[in-house]
């Protein structure tokens, strides 16, 4: 065996020494220098974020594949795991004073080796070009995380929203691996590319249209599409903070570019045939269904569970665009989903830090007692509505053109109604604003200064949230390393 | 005796239905481990029949389902360790008690 090809998977190495390193400082470092885990641990991922990007600027090895080919990487491939790590460092940095509360003494390690787990395990199901490490990616990335949802073992909620979480897990894979089996089935391999030529070749049966479905059904779990999005409410109000942040960006981002990478590398010549009218009605129900429930929630983070169902839909018009520019798009709108999704978690986390209250109507007046914090939630509010000068904005905009460019008449019906229910979030993204700069404020939160890693982690998503729009060259980036192919060599 | 694919696939397909059906209807929490088990298993079947009828030159659905039982046994673990956790807080594990968080 040619051990050099390990050399190719930069980034999961990089990932791993910081796991090794983590892991080993937690169990032999004394007692007293585990508080400085949450510091030590966000500096490792940060230097690995910048390694990893580093060697794809330098082009030591931009693109490349090892195992055969099971494992595929390229300059996209870099870009999306590095977005991927930046969102992971906001979180670390935003649950600092959370990992490092007195009651979580004996368990702040393994937050960190659980959470370096799941990043790992989004690693190889970006890269994977062969079913196999795919599911086994697909499990390291979910597995663990319901463990983190159980996280606070003194609350009732964090258990149940635990026990929700696993075994809509567990019955989503089982649902997808079949899927897998039936297309095993009819085109004899597991390589994307063999599978590819197999079903191209092929004739469609009802068997392949069954196995597409239980595919998409599988991985709409994990996206919380909306037939499959009932668990995300109750395990988003139920995990601690830090979990449900990362939960609702980092993990959503990576399972939709690993959809994306599926749906063109293996199913790419059925696009019109079969899957491109399925995903067109899971978009059309995710925005409108996501955005009608939203509505109606007074916990924040119950409606920062809908509000992310529904810019799930969003992000699958990247998608079924089915062109480079989609592709773009989708990466630029996972970028700014990020930033300002993890703003507003980071004012929830602050205040549910400081106060203990979730609750919308706590909210009222909060622009006078913390001016600050409700700046930063309005300005994630505007971002997430899409409303212009934020970078919400723009990542709407591409994701709608790229979307367009498409160019069937029923894509223009799609982002027509994806338009409308944009209108529609407004309403209650604004509900939000108004509870802090309208309402009355006589039960008003008093006013409170958040930690050092709270405040750092606004700033950074607050300045994510205002720049990334008018800083172009961003998306331009994007655009020039995006390249789709649908016939599957190890670049996507 | 000659037994053909069909044979072996009609009871997977059976299997995973049982298997989404209790999914769906028990009450206990177990139970519905149980059921998630017999998805997994039929998977597993599906894969070593496929491999053994369809595609016997290459080894790739025996393996597939090797690291599925892993993954399943890895699923099964956590899930009774939160299941045991749950039990401890609220001294029940029936689905229906599952109600606190809802809107």
């Amino acid at each position: 065996m040619d051990y050099s090809q390990f050399l190719v998977m930069k980034q999961e190495l990089a990932l791993l020494v910081v796991f090794l390193l983590v892991f080993l400082y937690d169990t032999f470092m004394p007692q007293r220098a585990g508080k400085a885990l949450p510091v030590v641990s966000t500096v490792l991922l940060l230097l690995a974020t910048a390694a990893g990007f580093c060697s794809h600027c330098l082009g030591s090895a931009c693109a490349g594949e090892a195992f055969a080919g099971m494992y595929a990487t390229s300059p996209v491939i870099t870009a999306i795991k590095s977005i991927l790590n930046i969102g992971a460092v906001i979180v670390l940095i935003q649950s600092m004073s959370w990992t490092g509360s007195e009651h979580m003494r004996v368990r702040r390690g393994e937050f960190y080796e659980l959470l370096l787990v799941t990043l790992f395990g989004m690693y190889l199901m970006i890269s994977a070009r062969h079913f196999l490490l795919f599911v086994i990616g697909l499990e390291c990335a979910s597995l663990p995380l319901a463990a983190m949802v159980a996280f606070n073992k003194d609350r009732y909620e964090s258990h149940e929203a635990a026990v929700k979480y696993i075994l809509t897990a567990v019955f989503s894979s089982a649902v997808f691996m079949m899927g897998i089996s039936f297309v095993y089935a009819l085109g004899g391999s597991l390589y994307f590319h063999k599978l590819y030529a197999a079903l191209a070749a092929g004739q469609h049966s009802l068997m392949l249209t069954l196995a597409i479905a239980f595919v998409i059904a599988g991985m709409g779990f994990k996206l919380s599409l909306v037939p499959f999005h009932l668990w995300t409410a109750d395990v988003y109000q139920g995990a601690p903070t830090p979990v449900t942040s990362y939960l609702s960006v980092i993990s959503k981002g990576s399972a939709a570019f690993a959809f994306m990478v599926i749906l063109a590398q293996v199913f790419g010549s059925l696009y019109s045939s079969v899957w491109e009218w399925m995903l067109y009605a899971l978009i059309i129900l995710t925005i409108t269904v996501g955005n009608l429930f939203a509505m109606r929630q007074t916990d924040m983070k119950r409606f920062l569970a809908f509000s992310s169902v529904s810019q799930a839909g969003y992000i699958m018009l990247g998608i079924i665009a089915f062109n480079t520019m989609g592709m773009a798009a989708m990466m630029y709108y996972i970028l700014v989903y990020v930033f300002s999704n993890l703003a507003a978690f980071g004012v929830i986390g602050a205040i549910e830090n400081a106060t203990g209250k979730v609750d919308m109507a706590d909210y009222r007046g909060l622009s006078k007692t913390n001016p600050r914090l409700a700046f930063s939630m309005m300005l994630a509010m505007f971002s997430l509505a899409g409303i212009p000068p934020f970078a919400g904005f723009f990542s709407k905009f591409f994701i709608f053109t790229g979307a367009i460019n498409q160019g069937s008449i029923a894509i223009y019906v799609l982002v027509l109604i994806a338009l409308i229910n944009t209108i529609v979030s407004l309403y209650y993204y604004l509900l939000v604003v108004k509870a802090m700069y309208i309402s009355p404020d006589e039960p008003a939160i008093a006013g409170f200064r958040s930690t050092c890693g709270e405040r750092v982690g606004l700033w950074i998503t607050v300045g994510g949230v205002i720049l990334l729009g008018i800083v172009s060259c961003v998306y331009t980036w994007l655009l020039d390393i995006s390249f789709f192919s649908t016939m599957a060599s190890y670049f996507v | 005796m000659d037994i053909k694919a069909i044979m072996l696939l009609i009871p997977a397909m059976i299997m995973f239905c049982c298997g989404v059906y209790g999914f769906i209807t028990r009450r206990n929490m177990i139970a519905i481990l149980i059921s998630l088990e017999l998805m997994l298993n039929a998977v597993d079947i599906n894969f070593a029949v496929f491999n053994r009828y369809l595609w016997p030159d290459a080894m790739e659905g025996m393996f597939f389902t090797l690291f599925a039982i892993a993954i399943a046994a890895a699923e099964t673990a956590l899930a009774i360790a939160i299941i045991i956790n749950l039990y401890r807080s609220a001294k029940n594990i029936d689905v229906r008690d599952l109600n606190k968080l809802k809107f």
